[in-house]
């Protein structure tokens, strides 16, 4: 990637950033940010801004992925709505903390979990989901009484511009800080002391993120992707068909065109069942894009020319295209790509060994559908896994043959609107999660607090040490009170 | 002792018997866990003898710190496990019904555990039991500094525990270079900042999930106290220093501060106190541990030698290099820039700093990194209020030391410097888990908004679905909203 910045730009940059994330620490130092008033103000901002400015954020989406308003409202304003007021309705509680059970040995005592913010931390959000990547876990980081900066990326330019003015104009910036920029400006900001990183994106930037922040010991959360597989059963029902086909379809290319971390990345289907399945997709497709769904804005359009390159080099290999049986057209001009069938592309090809990550929908046909768990545990965990079955039993095989983020039956994709599931991967999918308290924890630390009083100081706690002590240690390991009292009185020997 | 061509060999058994599923089964943890009861229960002699030849750990110490912390911690994982492994129910929204969720634990695969040299038994198998309870596959790797109990733990825990799940691998940073380098489902590390740096970066290679465990300057407040409050105080403070390990402990009391003009009445309660504990001749000290080796004790030694501060000890100081013993030494008042009160000193040192007033030790410790505990001897709620609020530390106790450390229903772990990451009891069992998110929905009832082709009612509808306004959603559906909602632009 070309760097466009002179060196003493650059330094002015990165002088930028000390000086704003100093400023933030001075600010989160002075206690302003642990308090609940300040907290409900700034997520009752956010709601506002939420609420005035979806103008503002549909056109931006518009700008950079060509996504249908009513898309952005589904899949970004919408959700971040209900979180707000999630955040806004769970915070009093979540503040207070809870109390610990302690066993009678330390009797008298008491114990409490009370979250404290870590401090300043750093989201570095995703082109693809702009404003929900960057908003949901700031929501979790402002509720838990932290100083923000935020990172969004550059390859959604218009959003992040848009982020940046609408949170400098509507949240405390003396606390909250959009930091946009390239590579440089996130290198940068990587050498700065974080109390947290919150990273969503590739496993490879991923990996540059952690290695920085194991210099100083600065605890990430990692949302990644993977191939996110779509179990599909043979279904009887020609109505369970069409509404899975469209569930299916929809967490394709209704996301984003596909890029998206937990949009469905290949089908898995018995080989007997393929061709009804490719059959009904392909009307589904049609009723649910049009003839023409790069005119009707119904799937968004690839980010950039470099993506659209790779999505354009895995359908190159002749193999590959092949076993194109719906789409393959590609549009370099407008970034558009059609929604793209293939059924049994080569296993070892690049569309299904990396995360396709666009409208591409490779079908893998298995003997039988049981299969499906030796092929998904070939590769690393993905962050979602989908299967279309009525089948109790290859449910339950499924569920504790395999590992992923979330796994969900019937549906695609609603994990994500769910408050009370924790998002996040496992394996190479990442590690930390959020959405509901999930965001408010993964920004806390839950700090224990135990009281004691001086009432029963159990002398044998100190030296000297003699077989007298032992036994009562022994006793009161066990919670054998009974035992404690009875040598204490001589009456009994260990 | 593994070789290094017999390592990626063994590690991969391991994967292949995670895989195979045999560490899954309730019955299968809990008859590990069962195992390392008779371990400690069958061994405990000899886990004395090799505490004793490592550390000079006395009995009832090693009792205390380690195998009681271990017994206690498995038997709380047998009564427990059921509970812990069953998925518990969540909710989703009453749009989408019918549908159930729920949250359900799975075991991360294969894991890496770093043990630490001063509680060589505890800090190795207390995490073992959280990575055995969550049905994963081990290695784990005890310090080389503690060779008694690395040897006892290799040789012995393969006659308890299942050979083709747990393994025990010896050696030096070498070895732990080599096992950084496979690709683990989680590591665990206990020890220095310095070394979980190495730990984490090599980590992130694989983006392998870690917790630290590391340390700090642990302080003491202590608040004016009179008569008996204070003796009590005093046995705990005492008890906190040189109790565990000489002071070599990651909870172990490194320095105090107390208001300048209690200073004298500390210092005398304590030097009673430590005669009492442990004697006063550095020849014949008593139920105290040695220092671990002759690094460890020249490091502690050259802390005393800085400039002012030999000066400002006001008890104890004698060494015994040969047989690697410290006395218990009290110092007022050492230069605040001397390497004593900027490092972690892991040692029977305790610096007392004097302050003018009480309070001014919240700024003290804030000025900082943030300490794996605090612990603070007073009554004044005002005082605790600020400690709590204005401070931070993995936890805070009141008038007691280190006894957080015994408490299943608290998380113990770090915060900033001091670790990041947490276990014990059922944190245990977390932290080397995975929480699944397992969601059904029914094909029946469909909600077309969902999809495109887009339309104003189907954004309406969302709009209203994500307020859960159930009651508009139907005015909606029923098209009867209009009635309600006549001028604003819906």
């Amino acid at each position: 990637m070309e760097d466009f910045m002179s060196s003493s730009s650059r330094n002015n940059n990165n002088n930028n950033i000390e000086t704003a994330v100093k400023e933030l620490r001075e600010t989160f130092n002075s206690g302003k940010t642990k308090e609940e008033s300040w907290r409900t103000t700034q997520l009752k901002n956010l709601l506002s801004l939420l609420m005035e400015k979806q103008e503002h954020i549909h056109t931006a989406l518009q700008h950079d992925l060509g996504k249908h308003h009513v898309e952005s409202f589904r899949d970004e304003v919408g959700p971040l709505i209900k979180s707000v007021n999630y955040a806004l309705k769970g915070l009093k509680k979540w503040m207070v903390g809870k109390k610990a059970d302690l066993p009678i040995a330390v009797f008298p005592a008491s114990a409490h979990l009370v979250p404290e913010p870590l401090g300043v931390v750093l989201i570095i959000s995703s082109w693809n989901f702009p404003f929900g990547l960057s908003l949901e876990p700031l929501i979790g980081a402002i509720a838990a009484g932290n100083a923000v900066v935020l990172k969004p990326s550059e390859l959604s330019p218009a959003s992040s511009s848009t982020l940046a003015d609408l949170i400098h104009s509507y949240l405390d910036t003396k606390a909250i800080r959009v930091i946009e920029g390239d590579v440089t400006v996130g290198q940068q900001l990587l050498q700065q002391k974080w109390d947290k990183i919150f990273f969503t994106g590739s496993a490879s930037v991923a990996r540059i993120v952690m290695t920085a922040a194991a210099k100083n010991l600065t605890p990430v959360a990692l949302e990644l992707g993977g191939k996110c597989p779509a179990v599909v059963d043979s279904l009887s029902s020609s109505w369970d068909r069409k509404i899975a086909f469209n569930r299916i379809i929809s967490a394709k290319f209704g996301a984003c065109a596909g890029q998206a971390c937990i949009a469905v990345d290949y089908i898995l289907v018995d080989k007997k069942f393929a061709s009804t399945l490719v059959e009904v997709m392909k009307a589904a497709i049609l009723k649910m894009y049009g003839e023409n769904p790069k005119e009707s804005k119904t799937v968004a359009r690839i980010v950039n020319k470099s993506h659209f390159s790779r999505l354009k080099n895995l359908l190159d290999d002749p193999m590959v295209k092949d076993s194109i049986v719906h789409g393959g057209s590609l549009d370099e001009d407008n970034l558009f790509i059609e929604p793209t069938l293939l059924v049994d592309p080569p296993i070892k090809a690049g569309i299904m060994t990396e995360e396709i990550f666009g409208p591409l929908l490779p079908i893998i046909t298995l003997e039988k559908i049981e299969d499906s768990i030796e092929f998904i545990n070939s590769m690393p965990k993905p962050l979602a896994l989908y299967a279309f079955t009525n089948n109790e039993t290859l449910m339950k095989k499924l569920s504790a043959g395999t590992s992923s983020g979330s796994i969900l039956f019937n549906d695609a994709m609603l994990q994500y609107a769910a408050d009370s599931i924790p998002f996040g991967g496992v394996g190479g999918s990442g590690f930390g999660r959020y959405h509901g308290k999930f965001s408010f924890d993964e920004f806390s630390h839950e700090k224990a607090i135990m009281r004691r009083s001086y009432l029963l100081d159990f002398w044998f706690r100190y030296p000297p040490w003699n077989d007298n002590k032992l036994q009562l240690l022994r006793s009161a390991y066990r919670f054998d009170y009974l035992g404690v009292v009875l040598i204490i009185l001589g009456l009994k020997r260990s | 002792m593994e070789g290094f061509g017999g390592l990626s060999n063994s590690i991969n058994g391991l994967k292949q018997a995670f895989r195979n599923g045999e560490t899954r089964a309730v019955d299968w943890r809990k008859s590990q866990l069962q195992a390392v009861l008779r371990f400690l229960a069958e061994n405990e002699d000899r886990i004395f003898e090799a505490l004793k030849q490592d550390l000079g750990k006395h009995p009832v110490e090693a009792y205390r710190d380690e195998i009681g912390v271990v017994k206690k911690s498995a038997e709380h994982s047998l009564l427990h496990i059921k509970q812990w492994m069953a998925p518990k129910k969540g909710q989703l929204p009453l749009l989408l019904f019918p549908s159930r969720a729920e949250v359900l634990p799975e075991p991360l695969g294969t894991v890496l555990i770093f043990g630490s040299w001063n509680f060589p038994i505890s800090l190795t198998l207390d995490p073992l039991i959280g990575a055995i309870s969550a049905g994963n596959t081990v290695v784990i790797k005890p310090s080389e500094l503690a060779p008694a109990c690395s040897s006892l733990l290799s040789s012995t825990i393969p006659l308890y525990l299942d050979n083709k799940a747990v393994k025990i691998v010896e050696g030096g940073s070498d070895i732990a270079q080599e096992l950084l380098q496979q690709q683990w489902d989680k590591i665990f590390f206990t020890g220095s900042p310095r070394v979980g740096r190495i730990v984490m970066s090599a980590a992130a290679k694989h983006l392998t999930p870690v917790t630290l465990e590391l340390g700090g300057k642990c302080p003491v407040i202590l608040d004016s106290y009179s008569g008996s409050d204070l003796k009590s105080a005093v046995k705990r403070i005492a008890g906190g220093k040189w109790g565990p390990c000489a002071g070599q402990a990651c909870i172990g009391i490194d320095y105090l501060l107390v208001q300048q003009k209690l200073a004298p009445v500390l210092i005398e309660s304590l030097k009673r106190c430590i005669k009492r504990f442990y004697g006063d001749n550095v020849q014949n000290l008593q139920s105290i541990c040695r220092i671990v080796n002759k690094n460890h004790f020249d490091r502690i030694c050259n802390l005393l030698e800085e400039p002012g501060v030999a000066a400002s000890i006001v008890y104890g100081g004698s060494l015994d290099r040969e047989n690697l013993m410290i006395e218990p030494t009290i110092l007022l008042d050492p230069p605040l820039d001397a390497q004593i009160m900027t490092e972690e000193i892991f040692g029977p040192l305790l610096p007392i700093i004097t302050l003018d007033k009480i309070e001014e030790s919240i700024d003290f410790i804030n000025a900082r990194p943030k300490p794996l505990a605090i612990y603070a001897f007073t009554n004044d709620k005002k005082l605790k209020d600020r400690i709590l609020q204005e401070t931070s530390s993995g936890s805070v106790t009141f008038n007691d030391t280190i006894i957080q450390f015994i408490c299943d229903a608290l998380p113990f772990g770090g915060v900033g410097q001091s670790g990041f990451g947490r276990y014990h009891g059922k944190y245990s069992f977390d932290t080397f888990s995975h929480e699944k998110g397992v969601l059904h929905r029914s094909f029946f009832p469909e909600l077309e908004p969902r999809y495109p082709p887009w339309n104003d009612f189907k954004l309406e509808f969302i709009r209203l679905a994500y307020n859960f306004d159930y009651v508009g959603l139907l005015l909606h559906l029923l098209g009867l909203r209009r009635l309600f909602i006549p001028n604003r632009a819906r």
